[in-house]
């Protein structure tokens, strides 16, 4: 049994669709011995990180995702909390992956937030097996972490940022896989083979 | 590096597909679930559902077809027609879409956009325009084109995104389904002054068409719908044409 955990930051209907979609079975949980108990977990996260992250706090589940041994997906804002800190809001984080998360501030033109089809390359994780330099996948941010010994896949926008980082059992993804086609779908797969 | 998009825009009435020459004579072409998972497996980058239902009953369809959406369609969609609230809004958030459009009802109250952007971020809000060439100017149109403002295009464009607008859908509609292109030099203003991204609509006939819009008009994604469900330019054949000219196309 895959959890989705539900922290009561918002809308988790995209994350339960893509899991339905693939035939998983899931549960939307905000209950430890459900998280704990699970095969999978995912964090999801829409918003601000200030909030999440307080919203998260106050679910009094960090220790929770902390202790978690079973393989564990951040997407997006969700992968933001597993950082060790974000601008937005001057949020402290959980320190999971050694990255900080900044403002993007890609010059050249180039729009914030930044939103469509963008490529990750250097994939260097089990979540891009059979997948090649250059695929696809969908973003929308304005805030992403920083490059660090954690990261497993970059895009550039501007400059390089961690598209994905992983440690140990945890994994995270600023794109959302759940948005992005076929590439989306595989990279779930993948995570759910783990 | 960041692909331009390819939209297909679905016109939506009574929970079927349908789409009219310059807004009249409709004509049906197919359930929207069907049609937006073929343009998703198609190499579609997004998907627009626009709901033209005149009746209460229609938008009550409307909403239960993007829960049906949302269920099958792995790519991002928008929805719009009809929002008139940051309620309404919050529905269709809820029932899945990843966005939406507001068009004449910000016209009429634009604090809308605030709110809507407000509460769920700038990043779920597209401001929809659809704007007319009068005696040189670029008049903001309401009612599918059927009334004139008292706004002008560029004005607008530029206060939707101050008050919160996450990207602007401009449609010229003297070129609407006429297949001539885009007035391309209007969209390059529009890109050039805005910092979010700007959406072109209506009036694409050919490739060259499209083409010329996402370079000499810098738009960042082209919408539409004719030449997508009569199958004149099947995605796949405009994606790998696109990409031979050197723009940034996801294959």
């Amino acid at each position: 049994m895959i959890a989705v955990i539900d922290y009561k930051t918002g809308n988790l209907c995209s994350v339960e669709n893509a899991l339905g979609r693939l035939g998983g079975e899931y549960v939307v949980t905000g209950d430890a011995g459900v998280i704990r108990s699970a095969s999978h977990v995912i964090l999801p996260g829409v918003g601000e990180a200030g909030q999440a992250m307080a919203s998260l706090r106050g679910s009094g589940l960090v220790d929770v995702i902390l202790g978690l041994t079973q393989p564990v997906l951040g997407i997006c804002i969700g992968m933001q909390l597993m950082c060790r800190g974000s601008e937005e809001g001057d949020t402290q984080c959980m320190g999971i992956f050694d990255a900080d998360v900044v403002k993007m501030e890609p010059g050249q033109g180039l729009k914030v937030p930044h939103m469509g089809w963008d490529t990750i390359e250097k994939l260097d994780s089990p979540l891009f097996r059979d997948m090649e330099d250059g695929v696809y996948v969908y973003y929308v941010h304005s805030y992403a972490p920083q490059l660090s010994a954690h990261t497993v896949a970059v895009t550039d926008y501007g400059t390089l940022f961690s598209a994905a980082l992983q440690r140990g059992n945890f994994f995270g993804t600023q794109f959302h896989p759940e948005k992005s086609g076929a590439v989306g779908e595989q990279i779930l797969k993948n995570f759910l083979c783990k | 590096m960041l692909a331009k998009r390819i939209i297909p825009c679905l016109d939506i009435k009574d929970g079927t597909t349908v789409k009219g020459i310059n807004f009249l004579g409709l004509r049906n072409v197919g359930d929207p679930v069907e049609l937006g998972q073929k343009y998703a497996a198609e190499g579609a980058d997004e998907l627009v559902y626009l709901d033209i239902s005149a009746t209460n009953e229609g938008r009550k369809t409307f909403a239960e077809l993007v829960t049906r959406i949302a269920e099958g369609i792995d790519i991002p969609f928008t929805v719009g027609g009809g929002i008139s609230s940051v309620d309404d809004a919050g529905r269709l958030l809820l029932a899945g879409a990843d966005k939406v459009t507001v068009n004449s009802a910000a016209v009429r109250r634009p604090e809308l956009v605030d709110e809507i952007a407000g509460r769920y971020g700038s990043q779920f809000i597209v401001v929809a325009i659809d704007a007319k060439t009068i005696d040189g100017q670029w008049v903001v149109t309401t009612h599918g084109g059927k009334r004139l403002s008292e706004r002008e295009l560029f004005s607008w464009a530029k206060e939707a995104q101050e008050r919160g607008a996450g990207e602007i859908l401009f449609t010229s509609m003297d070129h609407d389904g006429t297949k001539s292109g885009y007035p391309c030099e209007t969209y390059a203003r529009l890109c050039d002054m805005l910092s979010i991204p700007v959406v072109a609509s209506g009036g694409a006939g050919s490739v060259e068409d499209i083409a010329e819009v996402l370079t000499v008009g810098k738009a960042d994604a082209a919408l539409a719908a004719s030449i997508f469900h009569y199958g004149e330019i099947p995605i796949p054949v405009l994606k790998r044409e696109l990409d031979k000219k050197g723009i940034n196309i996801r294959l």
